[in-house]
């Protein structure tokens, strides 16, 4: 063995003559899914903004590491007392990678051509409420609602939101051109995207020069690549289980942090025996969350009983609700007239959360009776099925847009679900901005969700991440899905 | 010599075309709609609509056959749903990493295996066989992307020698970017190896109960000359056959070690372009790969006619 290592180790040095010296002011960041382009308002795919949020792009606002508004290209704001006027002051100064100056022509371009009707913006939901936006002068701008919006500060620091030329907003695709402190370098399609730092940039300089984005998308090769030093960072580690490999190991660094990710087993409400309560709520009552978090995400989650993060101030701890117990899911399947139980399917998106808790959810179901069938499916096949033509019993997805809760009021959306109060507790909270108001109705909102039983919630989905040791910067929650590197410095 | 080559030059064409129909009504009729996928939860069913009319997919299914095959002949692939570029030309860059894959993996499996099959068929029966076909039966039965990891945690990890994955593009060198493709090449090529070398041995038996073996023998011809001289080309029909069907394996088995090592080639952007419906790029690259494998066959079936100058004049 011993005369083994010595070839190797003499191989080894033949190999590596004429590999480059390591410059401490690079990074090389694994992603798992690469971008399907570079544009960020004009798709949805979380992997654009995974590379190009708060690095490239800017927005009016931005979201911060702990899902705060702070401001970002808009220096500060007026909000007129009637709610419906936002009056946002420019920073001065700042300048597009190409070269070009930025002004308030390019906001309300780029709020136009959000909300225009040809718009493929994947959000365009944000721009919903805008009436009108109006150059003042080249360092003011002036956005009229139709109604008071209390969220349209943090809607403007989405992804989807930012600010980009109209020389270059055709072609951002490909060459993406923004205003952030770091500018697009190179794309080799499959393999990496290269940034480095803009000399131009108008706010605090970043502390690294360049920022290499590599995709891996077989989890097995993560663990790898981040041992042998190829990858520095992983700040979205794809697979929970094989954190623990790394975790002991005093090179790196792993952080479990929040998401705004509810992990939940979504039932179809109009369909026959879910369209009844006590079904719902036996489902509800069998489900073991802490057998769920261990088997599907190595213990690491946390239960929810509704929706909503238990990282947001708005967050009322309902998982007392629905204790698991058994013989109260078979009481209640009695009272529905269901005593021999019944079948039902469950479709499985392919993330490892879904594959795996779906097998635990379907043992823990058959406890009290019902019986179902997985049934794996792709993204594209559940797209499809489930969330367009809702032909499904069972599922079970993550959402990860932040502050979602509306999202059970919306006409025609997959859950099924109807229920007049709950719409009207949403409609009453886009037109509040009072924050103590606010919270109560949120409060008023979880509790109704988690009182119908519409879906079980099972655990806000982690962010694991690992990095380098010798790193630091990175944001430990993920608020919204980005890899803000603005922050991020080696130590040494 | 001239009928042998137009019989398989017409049944190359004609499979060909079969296949492009098969193509495209196979992935036409699996579900997953391209704009609802790019678009994602949020978006309205109006705004999937205009998306999809943009992308013209709302034409009808056999308008857009004939738009694609038609394009086909005149070498135009199409346009990424996706990426919005070129198709041809994200295979111009992918084909760069897959082909010298694939070439490197099947070299590196026909050094290997040649001389293991005569080794072993030289020792029938004999310890040195027994030993020989045992290794080779493990390496037909390790799946390939286990013995990759296995690899990458021995020459990536703990020795260093190569990279864990990934490629730095034939620009940044000749060196660095071989490097990089020495792993996936071993993991592609040893399990194609191991049944090429079962292959070549039973070939090599056989032909080694002939009678005119035994004549060369009997004229005083020593063992290693006969084997070398008058077997091996006599085996080399079904070694030639299987290394015709490897090579499509090869390209199967690429779609695994490129997403191991993470590889931007053909295989990794036909798995991407699958899983984001981006059906044109899928269509146009598994073509691009059923044509390369009619090619490699009928190349190989005009090496019999090389190998076997019976084939040659009977015609």
């Amino acid at each position: 063995m011993k005369l083994w290592k010595t070839i190797l180790t003499a191989a080894a040095l033949v190999l590596s003559a004429g590999t480059s010296a390591f410059a401490a002011r690079d990074l090389v960041i694994g992603i798992t899914l690469e971008p399907p382009h570079l544009d960020p308002t004009a798709g949805a795919a979380a992997a654009i903004d995974e590379v190009l949020y708060a690095n490239v792009f800017e927005g009016l606002t931005r979201i911060g590491p702990n899902g705060e508004v702070l401001p970002a290209l808009a220096e500060s704001w007026m909000i007129s007392d009637d709610g419906k006027v936002y009056t946002f002051k420019l920073h001065t100064g700042v300048k597009f990678h190409d070269g070009t100056d930025f002004n308030a022509d390019d906001v309300k371009f780029s709020l136009d051509r959000a909300r225009a009707d040809n718009s493929v913006n994947a959000q365009k939901g944000l721009f919903a409420a805008i009436d009108t936006v109006e150059v003042v002068d080249p360092a003011t701008i002036k956005i009229t609602l139709k109604n008071p919006q209390s969220s349209f500060l943090y809607n403007m620091g989405w992804g989807d939101a930012v600010i980009v030329a109209p020389e270059t907003a055709a072609t951002n695709k490909e060459k993406p051109v923004g205003t952030g402190p770091f500018r697009f370098q190179n794309w080799a399609k499959g393999s990496s995207i290269t940034l480095i730092k803009s000399d131009t940039y108008w706010g605090a300089p970043v502390s690294l020069d360049k920022a290499e984005f590599r995709i891996v998308p077989d989890a097995a090769a993560a663990v790898p690549a981040l041992l042998s030093g190829d990858i520095h960072a992983f700040p979205f580690f794809p697979d929970p289980d094989s954190v623990a490999q790394t975790k002991d190991d005093p090179r790196f660094k792993v952080v479990i942090g929040a998401t705004e990710g509810e992990t939940i087993l979504s039932i179809n409400n109009k369909k026959p025996p879910f369209d009844r309560l006590q079904v719902r709520q036996a489902i509800s009552f069998a489900l073991d969350r802490k057998a769920i978090i261990d088997g599907a995400s190595a213990g690491l989650g946390v239960p929810i009983g509704s929706h909503m993060s238990p990282a947001n101030k708005a967050y009322v701890d309902l998982t007392g609700l629905y204790p698991h117990n058994v013989e109260k899911a078979k009481e209640l399947l009695k009272e529905a007239g269901l005593e021999n139980g019944f079948k039902a399917t469950l479709k499985l998106p392919p993330p490892p959360y879904a594959r795996l808790g779906g097998e635990i959810i379907a043992s823990q179901l058959r406890d009290v009776g019902i019986d179902l069938q997985i049934v794996p499916v792709e993204w594209a096949q559940w797209l499809d099925q489930v969330f367009t033509k809702k032909d499904y019993d069972l599922t079970i997805v993550s959402h990860t847009e932040p502050n979602d809760i509306d999202i059970y009021s919306r006409k025609d959306y997959y859950f099924n679900y109807d229920n007049p109060t709950f719409d009207k507790i949403i409609a009453d909270l886009s037109l509040t901005s009072d924050e103590a108001k606010r919270m109560t109705l949120l409060g008023e909102a979880q509790k109704i969700l988690a009182d119908d039983a519409v879906v079980g919630f099972l655990y806000e989905l982690p962010k694991a991440g690992v990095w380098d040791a010798k790193l630091e910067g990175f944001w430990e929650n993920a608020p919204i899905q980005a890899n803000d590197l603005t922050k991020v410095k080696w130590t040494e | 010599m001239t009928v042998y080559l137009l019989k398989r030059l017409a049944i190359a064409l004609i499979t060909l075309v079969l296949a492009s129909m098969v193509v495209f009504a196979v992935l036409e009729i699996i579900p997953g709609d391209p704009a609802r996928l790019m678009l994602g939860l949020n978006a309205s069913a109006d705004q999937v609509e205009l998306l999809r009319n943009q992308m013209g997919l709302n034409a009808p299914l056999a308008l857009r056959y004939l738009h694609w095959a038609g394009g086909l002949l005149s070498l135009d692939f199409g346009r990424s749903y996706t990426y919005s570029v070129p198709v041809i030309d994200l295979v111009r860059e992918r084909v760069v990493v897959s082909l010298p894959l694939a070439l490197i993996a099947l070299a590196l499996s026909t050094i290997i295996a040649i001389p293991v099959g005569l080794f072993s068929a030289g020792r029938h029966g004999r310890a040195g066989d027994t030993i020989a076909m045992g290794a080779a039966q493990l390496g037909v039965a390790v799946p390939n992307f286990w013995f990759a990891l296995m690899l990458i945690y021995l020459f990536a990890v703990w020795l260093r020698l190569v990279p864990s994955g990934g490629f730095p593009g034939w620009s940044a060198g000749v060196w660095p970017a071989l490097k990089s493709l020495i792993l996936p090449a071993i993991a592609l090529a040893l399990p194609q190896a191991a049944i090429l070398a079962r292959v070549t041995r039973s070939a090599l038996i056989e032909v080694l109960n002939e009678d005119y073996i035994r004549t060369a023998r009997a004229k005083g011809l020593p063992f290693r000359a006969v084997l070398w001289r008058h077997a091996l080309r006599n085996a080399m029909i079904p070694v030639l056959t299987i290394l015709g069907l490897q090579f499509a394996f090869l390209l199967a088995g690429t779609i695994i070690i490129e997403n191991v090592f993470y590889l931007p080639g053909l295989g990794r952007l036909v798995f991407q372009a699958i899983t984001q419906r981006d059906l044109i790029v899928v269509e146009s690259v598994v073509m691009l790969l059923v044509a390369a494998v009619i090619a490699v066959n009928l190349l190989v079936d005009l090496s019999y006619a090389v190998v076997d100058p019976r084939l040659r004049s009977r015609q």
